[in-house]
């Protein structure tokens, strides 16, 4: 426990100092990194702990993206009040989504996802609702400076910003998954009828689990819409839940930590591998999809997790 | 709203509509056998039409290139499904959509990479001029409906008349003895998965003259083809005919008057999520009762 907290601790520290020593293009990437590890943080309570498989996530994505976009362009809102109200509506728009969701199971439910997914940006498109979207065009945002003459560049005060919110929804979501209520969960994933049986409200939780995970990632994507300054309907298509669903598989399914190293996975290989060809960075996500199923199922975090046991019981 | 804009949306849906009839049939008979849907299914086929493409544009004639497509394909299936998805036969539900989006989006990038993202046209086999002066029916959609139709006979007829088709029925709706009497469950399966990938590269070569050949052609055609799939009840294949030519009706109508073009996705989706709460079993699925 020790170890962990003092682990927990450097990693923390490394963070701070990270945005000190590389250019301010790649602290704009590692702002993204937390992002993603928020959303896939909010996907895997949904899909890796209760089971219940989500290929539209960036629907909610988008609709976190576009609530902050709507509240600061047309409302003038401050940036730091958008990110909590994005959560909330996404956590009322994940729970209605839920309950439909109830009555679906497993590759029933993906299909339903699935469809969320592709049919998002032609919503996001729709001519009537151009007032508030800026359809096609979408919507620009001025990045927030550093308040109170904290002498920090406007791509490093947004980091420490979101590194802060990072933090605070990895202590709910540990929080939260940790003790009663992520047992409930994982019961449900693993056997419904025994969950119901041991006095689980299992609709109850499985369509808050819905919501939390809704709200997760549309806190991240109001956070994603502070950083690229800009939304559009066409960077919230199928392709994004797709990311989203490779992160969880890389980083390790039901699983914490897991959601770093998808994030940092999602956000750098693409990086590498345009240098190659504009496709390679899918035809590597999708190798890597199908090779993590096949062969480490549990993902990064399961195989670190596995060498750890295995030094410390030789 | 006048009667010829109706009459002539409607014959527009019934020709998207076999397209979508025939992707939904290919889906529906990869549930029949495994109870598995394939969302691959729609790249798949655009990943045929390229092979189609390249060989018209060799100098091959249409025909002979439809024919050997149709071959490719039912190879292409049946490598799919010895190499990719037979190890994943028994997962988890999440392992199997997480190895077919993986391929999704393999065969998605392979095809851009290949062949580069930009738009290209294909050919149709029919005239261009309207046939028997009927102007509310392009050649080609007339052409498209009357494929479709062919390919749906052809497949009853198999699946009806042929010893290999009483197997591969069989197979798909009792493993266990099937085993017994000699049939060989697997390579069914497999055959299967090549049958539908045929069925797919015909719809594929049907819908690219409509909305032209590029890498994502295929993502909006399969969800409408879901869509059919669940309407018509998902272990069907005549409801996933019929439902095919619904959604088509249903899309073009009501694309043309009462919501318009934009939101046209949103129809499937909202047909999707609809016939999955009110009736998931469609019109002519079974309904299956397990036991806890």
């Amino acid at each position: 426990m020790r170890a962990r907290i003092l682990f927990l601790g450097v990693l923390i520290g490394v963070a701070c100092a990270l945005p000190f020593l590389v250019s301010s293009y790649r602290t704009f990437q590692l702002t993204l990194v937390l992002v993603y590890a928020i959303a896939l943080l909010g996907l895997n309570i949904l899909t890796g702990y209760n089971g219940q498989i989500s290929l539209g996530h960036g629907a909610f994505y988008a609709l976190g993206a576009y609530c902050a976009a709507i509240l600061i362009d047309r409302a003038g809102a401050p940036y730091w009040a958008v990110v909590p109200a994005a959560g909330g509506v996404c956590l009322v728009a994940g729970f209605l989504f839920g309950l439909p969701a109830l009555r679906l199971e497993g590759l029933y439910l993906a299909l339903a996802t699935f469809a969320l997914g592709v049919a998002m940006p032609q919503l996001l498109k729709y001519h009537h609702l151009e007032k508030w979207t800026g359809g096609v065009q979408g919507i620009v945002i001025a990045k927030p400076e550093a308040p109170f003459g904290i002498p920090l560049e406007a791509d490093r005060w947004l980091y420490f910003f979101t590194l802060g919110v990072t933090l605070l929804m990895f202590l709910l979501g540990w929080n939260l998954l940790r003790g009663r209520i992520g047992r409930a969960l994982v019961a449900i994933r693993d056997q419904h009828v025994a969950s119901e049986a041991m006095g689980i409200h299992n609709a109850l939780y499985k369509s808050l689990a819905f919501g939390v995970s809704a709200m997760f990632t549309g806190v991240a994507g109001a956070l994603g819409a502070l950083a690229v300054q800009f939304v559009a309907p066409d960077s919230f298509g199928v392709f994004l839940s797709i990311v989203f669903l490779v992160g969880i598989v890389v980083g390790g399914l039901a699983s914490i930590s897991g959601a770093l190293y998808g994030a940092l996975f999602i956000q750098f290989i693409p990086n590498i591998a345009d240098e190659i060809s504009k496709a390679a960075p899918w035809a590597i996500f999708g190798v890597f999809m199908i090779g993590f199923v096949y062969l480490m199922p549990t993902g990064v975090a399961g195989a670190i997790r596995l060498l750890l046991t295995r030094r410390r019981a030789p | 709203m006048t009667l010829d804009a109706v009459i002539f949306q409607v014959l527009a849906g019934l020709a998207t509509g076999g397209i979508y009839a025939s992707l939904a049939l290919a889906l529906v008979m990869i549930y029949h056998a495994t109870h598995l849907v394939n969302f691959a299914q729609g790249e798949m086929a655009m990943f045929t039409t390229y092979i189609a493409w390249s060989l018209i544009n060799a100098g091959m004639p249409y025909w002979p290139v439809f024919l050997l497509t149709v071959g490719i394909a039912f190879i292409l299936g049946i490598l799919i499904e010895r190499i990719v998805v037979r190890p994943v036969e028994n997962a988890p539900v999440l392992a199997v959509v997480v190895v077919f989006i993986g391929l999704l989006v393999i065969l998605n990038s392979v095809a851009g990479w290949i062949y580069s993202y930009t738009i290209k046209s294909f050919p149709s086999p029919f005239p261009r001029q309207p046939i028997l002066g009927i102007h509310y029916i392009s050649a080609h959609e007339l052409g498209a409906i009357g494929v479709t139709l062919a390919v749906l006979a052809l497949l009853y007829a198999f699946f009806r008349f042929t010893p290999l088709g009483l197997a591969m029925r069989a197979a798909a709706q009792n493993p266990e003895s099937s085993r017994l009497v000699g049939i060989r469950v697997g390579w069914m399966l497999a055959l299967g998965w090549g049958l539908a990938a045929s069925v797919g590269a015909v719809a594929g070569m049907m819908v690219a003259p409509v909305v032209y050949l590029d890498p994502n052609m295929m993502s909006g055609i399969l969800l409408y083809a879901f869509a059919a799939a669940l309407l018509g009840g998902i272990d069907s294949p005549g409801g996933a005919v019929l439902g095919g030519f619904t959604v088509g009706v249903l899309e073009n109508v009501l694309g043309a008057f009462v919501i318009g073009n934009e939101l046209k996705l949103a129809v499937a989706l909202v047909l999707i999520v609809g016939v999955l709460l009110v009736k998931p079993s469609g019109f002519f699925g079974r309904v299956y009762v397990t036991r806890v």
